[in-house]
């Protein structure tokens, strides 16, 4: 049983996770864990979450993003 | 799985498949089950993915799962993310599918079931998908740069000018002809124009909320957001119950034309973050959502297809469009088939998301063969609909007449039987004044997905899911509508920056000012014009977006057709060249026609002769001869856009054929840009299947 729960809670938190980064709800975590595995790329401090967030979605809409 | 036993069930998919197909194609007379549909589509797909799309990686393109891609070269945790195949599918899938699908295969429909099933069917798995996988292949091995750029540099600045003015005339009309369907949807009818007016301020919501409440909580903001445009849907009933509240939602199609064109304006210059962002997350969710419960209310309703395999209207006269089936069913139907705007989006965003080369087979081909398989709900939901219904609801009142008793004699006529009485309950059930001639596929689709979802999902609330439809149309439309105009205004002014630097500046403001004005009055015009057109204006519009999108498929195909020349893979160059010879038969027969047919349903030049000398002649009276002169030249504007789209191709196809002869011949022609093997160090990280 406590095993079934598991299995349930640890699919549902894989389920949770993927639905986050497929809206990329994380982007801003999945951006820090960038920095710290790759500190050399930008060598000013990382950005804060709404800097992050502003320059994210003004970088997203400067192509063609959707379709007919 | 062991060797036979994989062997037996392909053959099973096989036999299946044909058994469908041949089933929807030999079926007369009697009305066939729309599971047929899905099962004929589902068996298609997964044999052209098992098997063409298996041969197009390992002959044609050669995917190479050692070589770093560009996310991997690139990673920096923004634009260039080695991502999960099945997120970049769905983020890929959500960019390509929009409201060409749904409409497309609607106003096919008048052709019966079968031209449009088939075209969908073959022209995917053959055509769109292949186009799409390639693109996207193409953008991998060049750092993932666009359509443009990889004209330009494969076959030269003639070629890369071609396709930058061809993309730019593309959205423009795209644009026009996707605005005058959500018009044709709001005409007259307060609880869908108020509904739609209502994403605006929820969307504005959900962007402040992202932005300053709970900054970059994507999932909190659309979940309020989708919560709200529920609420919407049944604040709009209770808008139209209310006598003074559904005057200030009731207008006509010149009003709401000119409502648009103010709310374009505005969506290009206002921040993205403020409107165009939080729609487009709703729109995601919406689109993804609606699709999926459709799929599962026609698997659980099995609703029966009425309309006939084939119509008369193959013979050109058909009320929606005119025009014969060949070539017009081609170009009608482009997004689900084959549709070039995919090459941009495939050598967009997407390809600085994959991980692994070998992933573009599933996410280039699989990505449009889900694409087609919306098209393919569309059209079952078109034709479960009585025949004469749709013709009542999709035939402008220019052709049956604007009085019903005259338009239901029409249809009836032609073998449709439809009643006033009929249409007249239909209307009142979905809360509507009137369904006659809501041209655009719109009003159409909405009526076929409300009567599936209401038996599929109670037998109540009719009305709710009619808006409900017309409110997710109209959410991914405004969405393309908005993202578009951005689009077209930084294109514009990049080509203005080339001659007056202060223009190319995007963020200086008298320049974002000037250029969207442009671009919104460009496709203003179009739109505007499509609402005082007797014939509805979808007439027109929808063809010219047919032959623009082919035009620029027809474009991303002689960049492939010319990478695999210069590959040394002349011996597999057929895969993009079919294909591409197909496009430019159909595209240029359709753009002959459109512009020299004598049919004055066809031609515009016979169709603005006509006019000019009734105008002449003084047999035009009232509103009908102020307009002519408009219409007029509007025709004469459309001819000559279908002329450029023409020449177009073909310079692009002669330039193409003229490249590849000289990389055979050995002459002097831009080199392959393929950027260099770098081997992955992800691939060993990977577990593949």
């Amino acid at each position: 049983m406590i095993d079934a729960i598991g299995q349930v809670s640890r699919w549902l938190g894989r389920t949770w996770a993927a639905l986050r980064e497929a809206t990329g709800d994380d982007a801003y975590e999945r951006y820090l864990a960038h920095r710290r595995e790759c500190p050399a790329q930008e060598p000013h401090a990382p950005l804060t979450r709404a800097a992050f967030f502003a320059a994210e979605q003004r970088r997203k809409w400067d192509g063609v993003r959707r379709c007919c | 799985m062991y060797k036979p036993v994989k062997t037996v069930i392909w053959l099973g998919v096989v036999a299946l498949g044909a058994l469908a197909v041949g089933g929807i194609a030999l079926n007369r007379g009697e009305s066939i089950n729309a599971m047929w549909f899905i099962v004929a589509a589902v068996c298609i797909y997964a044999l052209g993915y098992r098997f063409y799309s298996a041969f197009l990686s390992a002959k044609v393109l050669a995917l190479d799962a050692s070589r770093a891609t560009p996310a991997e070269r690139f990673n920096d945790g923004r634009d260039f993310v080695p991502t999960n195949r099945w997120i970049v599918f769905g983020h890929h899938f959500a960019a390509i599918a929009g409201p060409g699908p749904l409409i497309g295969p609607t106003l096919a429909a008048q052709f019966g079931y079968l031209p449009g099933t088939l075209w969908i069917l073959i022209g995917a798995v053959l055509g769109g998908c292949v186009q799409d996988f390639v693109a996207l292949f193409c953008s991998i091995r060049r750092n993932g740069r666009s359509l443009g750029q990889m004209a330009r540099d494969e076959l030269g600045p003639i070629g890369g000018a071609v396709a930058l003015i061809g993309v730019m005339a593309i959205m423009i009309i795209l644009i026009a002809v996707l605005g005058l369907v959500v018009v044709n949807a709001m005409r007259g009818s307060p609880w869908a124009t108020s509904t739609v007016a209502a994403t605006i301020p929820i969307a504005i919501l959900v962007g402040l909320y992202m932005r300053g409440i709970r900054p970059g909580r994507v999932l909190e903001g659309t979940a309020i957001g989708v919560a709200l445009l529920l609420l919407a849907v049944f604040g709009g009933g209770w808008i139209d119950a209310n006598e003074t509240l559904r005057s200030w939602f009731d207008y006509d199609g010149p009003t709401l034309a000119i409502m648009i064109m103010i709310y374009g304006f505005a969506a290009a210059v206002l921040p993205v973050w403020l409107l165009l962002a939080p729609r487009d997350y709703l729109s995601t969710f919406m689109k993804i959502g609606t699709i999926i419960a459709l799929a599962i209310a026609i698997v659980i309703l099995n609703p029966n297809v009425k309309m006939p395999a084939i119509t008369q209207f193959v013979d050109g006269t058909g009320p929606i469009f005119g025009g014969k089936v060949f070539p017009f069913v081609f170009i009608t139907i482009a997004c689900g088939a084959i549709s070039g705007f995919h090459s941009l989006i495939a050598s967009g965003t997407t390809p600085k998301l994959l991980a692994n080369e070998r992933d573009a087979r599933f996410i280039g081909y699989g990505g449009m063969a889900m694409e087609s398989f919306v098209a393919i709900m569309a059209m079952v939901a078109a034709c479960v609909l009585d025949p004469g219904v749709y013709f009542a609801i999709n035939s402008p009142a220019g052709v049956v007449g604007a009085q019903a008793a005259d338009a239901v004699a029409a249809i009836s006529s032609w073998g449709f039987p439809v009643t006033v009485e009929q249409m007249n309950e239909l209307a009142r059930e979905m809360g509507e004044a009137t369904l006659f001639a809501r041209t655009g596929g719109a009003p159409s689709l909405a009526v076929g997905m409300a009567s599936i979802f209401s038996n599929a999902f109670g037998e109540t609330l009719l009305a709710v899911w009619y808006h409900f439809a017309i409110m997710f149309e109209a959410l991914f439309i405004l969405t393309t509508l908005d993202a578009g105009t951005r689009v077209a205004r930084f294109m514009l002014q990049d080509m203005l920056g080339s001659f007056f630097p202060a223009m190319g500046r995007t963020s200086w403001y008298p320049s974002v000012i000037i250029c969207s004005g442009l671009v919104v009055a460009g496709w203003g015009y179009f739109l505007y014009v499509g609402t005082i057109d007797p014939l509805g204006g979808i007439n027109s519009l929808w063809p010219l977006f047919g032959i623009a999108n082919q035009m620029l498929a027809a474009i991303a195909l002689c960049v492939a057709t010319t990478v695999l020349v210069k590959s040394r893979k002349v011996r597999f160059a057929w895969a993009t060249a079919v294909p591409l010879v197909w496009l430019v038969v159909v595209t240029s027969t359709a753009a002959w026609e459109k512009l020299f047919s004598p049919d004055l349903r066809i031609g515009f030049l016979s169709h603005a002769n006509d006019l000019a000398s009734k105008l002449q002649a003084g047999t035009l009276l009232g509103d009908a001869a102020a307009q002519a002169p408009r219409l007029i030249f509007n025709d004469r504007l459309d001819a000559a856009l279908t002329a450029f789209f023409l020449i177009t191709v073909w310079v692009l196809v002669i330039e193409t054929a003229r490249v590849c002869h000289a990389a055979l011949s050995g002459r002097r022609c831009p080199p392959l840009t393929e950027t260099p093997h770098i081997p992955s160090r992800l691939v060993e990280d990977w577990v593949r299947d």
